[in-house]
């Protein structure tokens, strides 16, 4: 097991790059500790797969360096790394048993087979593969043949850390979610360092303890899901996380509060002082808007546009003076029809200066 | 513009794959299959173009027997999971093909196809091949072909799944406004709860070949005729569990037990499943009332705004999903308190008996 160190990671696919935009990823500092779930969350794009392949060895950065334990290892291949990795699609030798392919990584590193048994054994209890360890994997489903990929990765003693690659994309929707716990569950009890990578905010909030969120080869936030739910500190996260994401308005600033459409809102900080020329927003998340009687301190007049059911929520779309304002109302309470008002909780209304947070103390 | 299916059956060497089925869907408005893999959905799909025949049973469509109609007779447009476009076309070419195939004239084919490509924000991408597209692209233009063909019925399988969350979640919000523009029947299969709620209209909940239930979604949603019904709605699955009825009270087992109300009290003695949907079951606080159950923790999840607990209660397995940050380690015994304001009732055999509220 290791702990993984980035430092300056830039990394162009062209042989002379000459700006920030001929990079894939253009700046990646980041440490991830021994022994952590960690995420890369991204959309299609954004240098999450260049950032894996980087860190496994399957690709050399343009600059910058890779450290295990302190140690660069960017002349290493993949094998010395000790790296397992699960794929999209699941990797199994079809014409072997459930047994012979956990087995396989620990013969190859000619283990002797009573430690090989007593290996198989734990890992295929871990993953629920006991009852089916004589069956051909051809004969599993896409959920067991992963299960295998990913008890391959476990049965090794000596890997460093196991890196999946959207690893749920052809598990069936309902399946998706007993896969992603039992992950979890696995983590919780070996401990070794996962880096999960997806571009699936459920997955990624719900498997790491720190989720590193990309957007256009840039990392714009490392956080506890918490951290990125409460407080992002770009717009990206802010409306990339959630569903639906956070609301941005157009907003000015004065005096320790911000102005959107003519009306005054309090914010989480107020001793705050965004640079004059940049663009200013004000981010809300839906989840914590709620409506409020007409003449309500703080109170913003709105227009019910569109509601739609959930199950659980109602997603209520609401127009504030010609900017789109979308409120989660849990099931069950009530929503006023036509003309309302709104008050926006002031301890998560956050300012965006050129799409990045404006907290107390920032260097603008 | 109806469609209906008046006793569809197919049977596939001796094999049922759809068991008799009938359904008038909703002239306007989204008709969604819902199911998991293989419940039969693009089985169902198929037989509604007349890509393929049914067994036994008639298909009607305005009023006209239209059963053995071969697809291309018909004015249907389908669009797929995979995206799929003509390679070697362009984008504007793509949308034009199905009004070229029909022999409109030139000027209405210019008109039709940059009006459906402005309502699908392709307009800036005429010009490109599918494969200078994003996903999100490349299945709009796939979702243009189908409609500027201005079919009266539109067959849409799970067409989203393919693409990234977020676009999912923008193109969902689009998708009932670009087929709202004119009457016609659309049909929409998808795996996810969610996105038929969200989509609205009427679901048909299919499980193994059976449509279980048909009604408008939230009524469905909210009342499931049976146990597999509530599950096909449901995401997180529903949580279930035995319980018998002795006079005014549940019980789990000897010990535990809660008094019977509303609806349930007039219920005969004897025993029932009780189901709850995960997110009327969440982590106990000292001194919330109500229903506690007691369970061994699986494992936690945290989304940042939700909490989803996986638990062992009495040998099931069942979630729990909240509102805000619940830390539990693996194997740790948790209280958790069920909403029995929000249950349902089941007998043995999985029919609905009783819901509470709602």
């Amino acid at each position: 097991m290791a702990r993984i160190e980035l430092k300056a990671l830039r990394h162009s696919y062209q042989p002379d790059p000459k700006g920030d935009q001929d990079y894939a990823l253009k700046q990646v500092d980041l440490v991830w500790e021994d022994g952590g779930a960690y995420a890369l969350l991204g959309p299609s794009g954004c240098g999450k797969t260049t950032l894996l392949n980087i860190i496994s060895g399957l690709l050399r950065p343009s600059e910058g360096s890779v450290l295990f334990d302190g140690v660069e290892v960017n002349d290493l291949s993949p094998e010395e790394r000790q790296i397992a990795q699960v794929f999209q699609f699941p990797v199994v030798y079809d014409t072997m048993s459930v047994y012979d392919n956990l087995a396989f990584p620990l013969r190859n590193r000619g283990l002797p087979e009573s430690e090989i048994d007593s290996r198989v054994r734990a890992i295929a209890e871990m993953t629920d593969l006991s009852d089916m360890l004589q069956r051909k994997a051809s004969g599993l489903t896409a959920d067991g043949k992963q299960k295998i990929s990913l008890g391959r990765g476990l049965v090794r003693e000596d890997v460093n850390v196991i890196m999946f690659d959207e690893p749920l994309t052809v598990i069936d929707p309902h399946l998706k979610w007993k896969l992603r716990s039992k992950l979890k569950e696995l983590h919780q009890r070996v401990r070794v360092t996962m880096i999960y990578v997806t571009h699936d905010q459920t997955e990624a909030l719900t498997f790491a303890d720190k989720v590193v969120v990309m957007h256009d080869g840039w990392v714009v936030q490392e956080g506890t899901p918490v951290e990125l739910f409460e407080r992002p500190r770009h717009t990206f996260v802010g409306h990339f996380i959630g569903s639906p994401g956070m609301n941005l308005l157009p907003c000015e600033w004065a005096d320790g509060r911000a102005r959107v459409a003519g009306h005054l809102v309090q914010t989480a900080q107020a001793m705050i002082q965004p640079r004059a020329d940049a663009k200013l927003e004000l981010g809300i998340r839906p989840e914590f808007i709620r409506f409020v009687d007409a003449g309500a301190a703080g109170g913003l007049p709105v227009d019910i546009v569109n509601i739609r059911d959930t199950g659980r929520n109602r997603i209520v779309e609401t127009d504030l003076a010609g900017h789109v304002v979308r409120i989660l109302v849990n099931e069950g309470l009530p929503i006023p029809e036509g003309r309302a008002h709104v008050l926006f909780d002031p301890a998560y209304t956050q300012l965006y200066a050129d799409s990045w947070i404006v907290e107390a103390g920032d260097q603008q | 513009m109806s469609l209906s299916l008046n006793d569809i059956f197919l049977e596939v060497d001796g094999e049922t794959h759809i068991y008799p089925t009938s359904l008038q869907l909703a002239p306007t408005g989204f008709n969604i299959l819902l199911g998991t893999t293989l419940a039969g959905k693009t089985t169902l799909m198929r037989l509604m173009a007349g890509l393929i025949q049914p067994t036994s049973g008639e298909i009607h469509f305005n009023g006209q027997d239209v059963t053995g109609v071969r697809v291309q007779k018909r004015n249907v447009s389908m669009v797929h999971q995979q995206f799929i476009n003509y390679p070697n076309l362009n984008v504007y070419d793509n949308i034009a093909s199905p009004l070229r195939l029909a022999r409109k004239a030139r000027s209405e084919v210019r008109q039709r196809v940059e009006s459906v490509a402005e309502l699908l924000r392709l307009g800036p991408f005429l010009k490109r091949r599918p494969s200078e597209l994003s996903g999100g692209q490349q299945q709009r233009c796939a979702m243009a072909r189908a409609l500027v063909k201005d079919s009266d019925l539109v067959l849409l399988d799970e067409p989203l799944a393919n693409l990234d969350y977020k676009l999912r979640e923008e193109l969902r919000a689009e998708l009932p406004r670009l087929f709202a523009m004119r009457e016609r029947t659309v049909v929409y299969a998808t795996t996810e709860p969610s996105e038929a709620l969200l989509l609205g209209g009427y679901t048909a909940a299919m499980h193994e070949g059976r449509v279980t239930q048909f009604g408008p979604t939230g009524d469905i949603y909210r009342h499931p005729v049976d146990v597999l019904t509530a599950g096909v709605l449901s995401d997180p699955p529903i949580n279930t569990i035995p319980v018998v009825k002795r006079g005014e009270q549940f019980c789990f087992a000897e010990a535990e037990g809660w008094q019977a109300q509303g609806s349930y009290r007039g219920l005969p003695d004897g025993e029932y499943r009780f189901g709850i949907r995960p997110h009327h079951v969440s982590p106990a606080t000292d001194g919330n009332g109500g229903m506690l159950v007691e369970g061994t923790v699986m494992v936690a999840e945290i989304s940042g705004s939700e909490s989803m607990v996986h638990f062992k209660f009495r040998g099931s397995p069942w979630v729990s999903l909240a509102p805000g940050v619940h830390a539990f380690e693996v194997g740790q015994t948790a209280r958790f308190q069920v909403d029995v304001n929000h249950s349902m009732l089941f007998s043995n055999q999985g029919e609905l008996v009783a819901t509470m509220g709602c």
